[in-house]
């Protein structure tokens, strides 16, 4: 049987003025039909990218991609049938028309009859608690509420593969963790659905996805069950330490082998940074210590933690999410 | 197949009742829409007038100013969609969904004709009633026809840029600006283009417009017939079966063109 989506060595460049930017590096993925699936990495990592290749926006340079069984270059127009997509952040729709005006208007796309499309965007709007908001305009909606009906346009044709590209983007706690258990339910009562989320945020991935991979640059550098990810983990040892001064020097910690990689969060407000560190062993912990004291930085407190998505992602790239942030786009 | 055409045709019917409903739901718009294009129209009138040129000028000037209508919004609401569409978000849905492009360019086209016919009847209307311009028309379904296919070709010209258009960021807008213009003056809006050098109406007439505003004159002032105009009919329809196919390919092209660039969603440009 067919993977849901299968990517084999795709490879995507962009031109640029001088070298050209290689925005995905030989990536192959497999998802199993009914699986939720989660590409996790930094802005700039080329999560987006790989999701407008699966959804036909954009040719690779090389390699293939099979959604749905069909060749995502030999059969686009088998591909779209199939297929839906969510892009967090965009608009939904037209802001002239009202929330159920602008679904009835997509679900034409999928040639719906206008009485299952009525019957289709009342159940959406119910489910997605937005019922109250049918009749208003869509430029008068809240982030919050343009995001549901973004995700409303995007299960009306009740996709077998849906693509979420960072569907919870910009919206506050409470409502990410609405849509994201939507999306849960979405799937495991279809089962049938597969859905491939592209996020940088942590917590989603761990708490929504069955698999992630975790990309960097263009290239997949992990892929497996949240779980398995952060279990592998544990031969390590994980500190969080706060020390005082912004203008703490980590720098040190390149040069010793028993790092495995660590992440800084600076704080102006406090004057202080929240280093935290994984190494293979206590005792290189001890040296890390030693050395910051060395620098004059009062240590404000040493905390054991246990590993996280984020620590998985440091273990791979040596470095945490912002500060990679910071370098791609640089 | 028939399901596949059933959706394209949905998908059509859907995106021109987005244009009528969006394009008449606030009236401020249609104020604006019927005003200024009025005015413009009263200045050539009285300019003619002051000139004493013959009163038939007065009807070129009404019905010029009635067709250029549908050049506007040719322009700028059918050649700068997709790059509208693009801008707001909304072009990635439909390159997802499984119909074809040229279906959404049909919404755009008839949902900009119905809109545009409100609009060009209320300026004509408006202009044979300030200005009391004569009319004579002898064939009404020769002028029906004759403006049928004027519109038609005009928006398939239309379709033809929304393609090319398709890869341009911000230079759409300046593109859309360049054009204007010299269309309003080779097309002769407001005037007979008899009066240009041959050379200038050579030019013009790669515009369908040209043919469609002069034999419109010819047959709603002048009172001609079908027999008088067949050859500015036969172009029309050369217009259209050319540049049909012509947006169809060039639409095809783009897109493959935009996805190999990473254009196609690309905003800002």
């Amino acid at each position: 049987m067919p993977y849901s989506v299968e990517t084999r060595e795709i490879v995507r460049k962009f031109k640029a003025k001088e070298n050209p930017v290689i925005a995905l590096d030989k990536v192959s993925l497999q998802i199993e039909e009914g699986e939720i699936f989660g590409l996790l990495g930094p802005n700039g990592a080329g999560k987006t990218t790989l999701i407008k290749i699966l959804s036909t926006l954009l040719l690779p340079t090389s390699g293939e991609a099979y959604v749905g069984g069909f060749s995502i270059v030999k059969e686009p127009e088998k591909v779209r049938r199939v297929i839906s997509l969510v892009s967090g952040g965009e608009t939904p729709g037209y802001g002239i028309l009202s929330t159920s005006e602008n679904l009835w208007f997509f679900s034409q796309l999928y040639g719906l009859s206008s009485s299952a499309a009525k019957e289709k965007i009342k159940l959406l709007l119910k489910d997605l608690g937005f019922e109250e908001y049918a009749k208003t305009r869509m430029s008068k909606l809240s982030t919050g509420y343009r995001q549901r009906l973004n995700l409303a346009r995007g299960l009306l044709n009740d996709p077998k593969i849906l693509f979420l590209d960072e569907p919870t983007l910009g919206l506050d706690v409470l409502t990410s963790k609405k849509l994201r258990g939507y999306i849960v339910d979405w799937a495991k009562r279809e089962r049938k659905g597969t859905v491939l989320l592209t996020t940088h945020y942590m917590a989603e991935a761990d708490e929504m996805c069955d698999r992630v991979a975790i990309i960097d640059r263009g290239r997949i550098l992990a892929c497996d069950s949240p779980l398995t990810m952060k279990e592998n983990l544990k031969a390590n040892v994980i500190m969080k330490v706060e020390v005082s001064s912004v203008q703490a020097d980590f720098d040190f910690m390149e040069k010793m082998k028993d790092v495995v990689g660590y992440s800084q969060t600076r704080s102006i407000q406090t004057d202080t940074t929240t280093l935290k560190v994984i190494v293979r062993d206590e005792a290189t912990f001890s040296k890390i210590t030693s050395k910051l004291e060395q620098q004059k930085l009062k240590i404000l407190s040493v905390n054991k933690a246990e590993p996280t998505l984020e620590d998985v992602y440091i273990s791979l790239v040596g470095r945490g999410f912002e500060e990679q942030e910071a370098e791609n786009s640089a | 197949m028939r399901e596949q055409l059933v959706r394209n045709l949905r998908a059509a019917y859907a995106r021109l009742w987005v244009r009528i409903k969006g394009g008449n739901r606030e009236p401020e718009w249609l104020i604006a829409e019927l005003i200024i294009p009025v005015l413009t129209l009263s200045a050539y009138v009285y300019l003619y007038q002051m000139l004493k040129a013959p009163d038939k000028y007065v009807g070129f000037v009404v019905v010029g100013g009635t067709l250029i209508a549908f050049w506007v919004n040719v322009l700028w609401n059918m050649s700068a969609q997709f790059y509208w569409e693009k801008e707001t978000g909304t072009l990635e849905a439909y390159f997802v969904a499984p119909i074809s492009r040229m279906a959404i360019l049909l919404g755009i086209a008839l949902g900009g004709m119905v809109n545009t016919v409100i609009r060009a009847v209320a300026i004509f209307a408006a202009g044979i009633l300030l200005f009391h311009v004569p009319l004579v028309i002898t064939e009404p379904w020769t002028a029906a026809l004759l403006f049928l296919l004027t519109i038609i070709a005009l928006y398939a010209l239309g379709m033809l840029f929304a393609s090319l258009f398709l890869l341009y960021g911000r230079e759409a807008w300046h593109t859309a600006n360049l054009l204007q213009e010299p269309v309003y003056f080779l097309s002769g809006s407001y005037f007979p283009t008899s009066s240009l050098p041959f050379a200038v109406q050579l030019v013009a007439s790669f515009i369908p417009l040209t043919f469609g505003l002069d034999a419109m004159r010819r047959v709603i002032i002048e009172g001609q017939g079908f027999v008088d105009i067949w050859f500015d009919i036969v172009a029309l329809v050369i217009f259209i079966l050319v540049l049909m196919p012509l947006a169809r390919y060039a639409l095809k092209f783009m897109e493959n063109l935009s996805k190999k660039e990473g254009r196609l969603t690309l905003r800002w440009q």
